[in-house]
């Protein structure tokens, strides 16, 4: 699997992990930020944190009340209460002394309440957008919008999607003109690594513009 | 933030009630990407065997996520377990960077320097 891979390649590099099995973080760790990573169902959100995480990545279940309960295509059971929302999130650290991680969560609008949590703190957000079907990311993006959580859009080409160029792009999704819009393989590293970079570039404008 | 975390008596420990009504911790809630790791302190015999497994996994310094991932419980449950564990000062915390330093441009220049080595 190419997240296996790639984290051997960086426990090569890297500093020796704090314990054998990797699962603990370097005592010199100080601090730990995180960015989300959003995006329609099936985009790539395993598979990009996968292939950046230095450690297998995990999962979680995070349940939560569903304020309005309507009747939702991917909910067995209409009349529950409370929904739970599968999560995954991968590490890297940084410097030896730095954490970051990086937490999927699925971009349908009746997740948003989970978001809220997840969001608070969060440094930004990778948006990923499936190029067979720009419209399934809308939610995301309205999501993300919301809580005026600064993103950058990676868009993952599938083959059998079209090909669009950037304009019709930002145009479908109504992007601000400073957003960044990259393609992505979520299966590479380096290219999802560079979407990464390109988030982090924009987050760094955005804290140091004039406003 | 207490200085001297008072040693859990077997009488300070309330029963394993975690979802029944107790879905908010005590003080500030610990955020999913807070550290957390086993103080020097030894575990009083009479621990829940709850709260034992969830030390368990905090050994060494690791996430409120990835110590729910490992148990395998939500991450609401870990934040309540880790709670009353921080509260007897049998773990200790690193609180994640505060939002206030959210847009700290020197943590995130030092983010994308690491990330760029990564290429
Ligand atoms: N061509 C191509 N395929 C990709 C890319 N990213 C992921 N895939 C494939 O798409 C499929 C779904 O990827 P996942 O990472 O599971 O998607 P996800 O967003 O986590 O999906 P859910 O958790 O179901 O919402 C997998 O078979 C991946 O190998 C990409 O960038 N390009
Ligand atoms: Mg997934």
């Amino acid at each position: 699997m190419v997240s296996k891979a790639a984290s051997e390649t960086l426990a090569e590099a890297g500093p020796p992990p704090a314990a054998a099995d990797g699962k603990y973080l370097d005592s010199n760790v100080s601090g730990a930020a995180k960015i989300l990573v959003v995006g329609p169902l099936g985009v790539g959100k395993t598979t990009l944190i996968g292939t950046v995480s230095e450690i297998e990545p995990l999962s979680t279940e995070a349940s939560m009340t569903r304020a309005g309960a309507r009747v939702d295509p991917y909910a067995g059971d209409s009349g529950k209460k409370t929904t739970t929302v599968a999560l995954d999130f991968g590490r890297l650290t940084i410097d030896g002394d730095l954490v970051l991680y990086l937490f999927g969560t699925p971009g349908q609008q009746r997740f948003l309440p989970a978001w809220r949590d997840l969001a608070k703190g969060a440094l930004g957000a990778l948006a990923l957008v499936d190029s067979r079907d720009l419209a399934a990311s809308f939610d995301a993006l309205d999501n993300l919008e919301d809580l005026d959580l600064p993103f950058a859009v990676a868009v993952n080409v599938f083959p059998s999607g079209p090909r669009y160029d950037a304009d019709d792009i930002r145009t479908a999704l109504d992007l601000l003109p400073g957003t960044p819009l990259v393609t992505c393989d979520a299966r590479d590293r380096a290219s999802s690594i560079r979407a990464l970079i390109a988030l982090v570039r924009h987050l760094i404008h955005v804290a140091t513009e004039p406003s | 933030m207490a200085e001297r975390p008072e040693v859990p008596r077997a009488s300070a420990i309330r029963p394993y009630v975690i979802t029944r009504g107790r879905t908010e911790s005590e003080g500030e809630p610990l955020s999913w990407e807070s550290l957390v790791m086993t103080a020097e302190a030894a575990f009083p015999a009479s621990l829940q065997p709850e709260h034992l497994a969830i030390l368990k996994h905090c050994e060494g310094l690791i996430s409120v996520a990835e110590v729910a991932a490992h148990l395998g419980q939500p991450p609401s449950v870990a934040q309540v377990l880790l709670s009353d564990l921080l509260r007897w000062g049998l773990i200790v915390t690193r609180p994640p960077i505060p939002p206030a330093e959210r847009a700290d441009v020197t943590m995130l220049r030092k983010v994308l320097h690491g990330l760029e080595s990564c290429l």
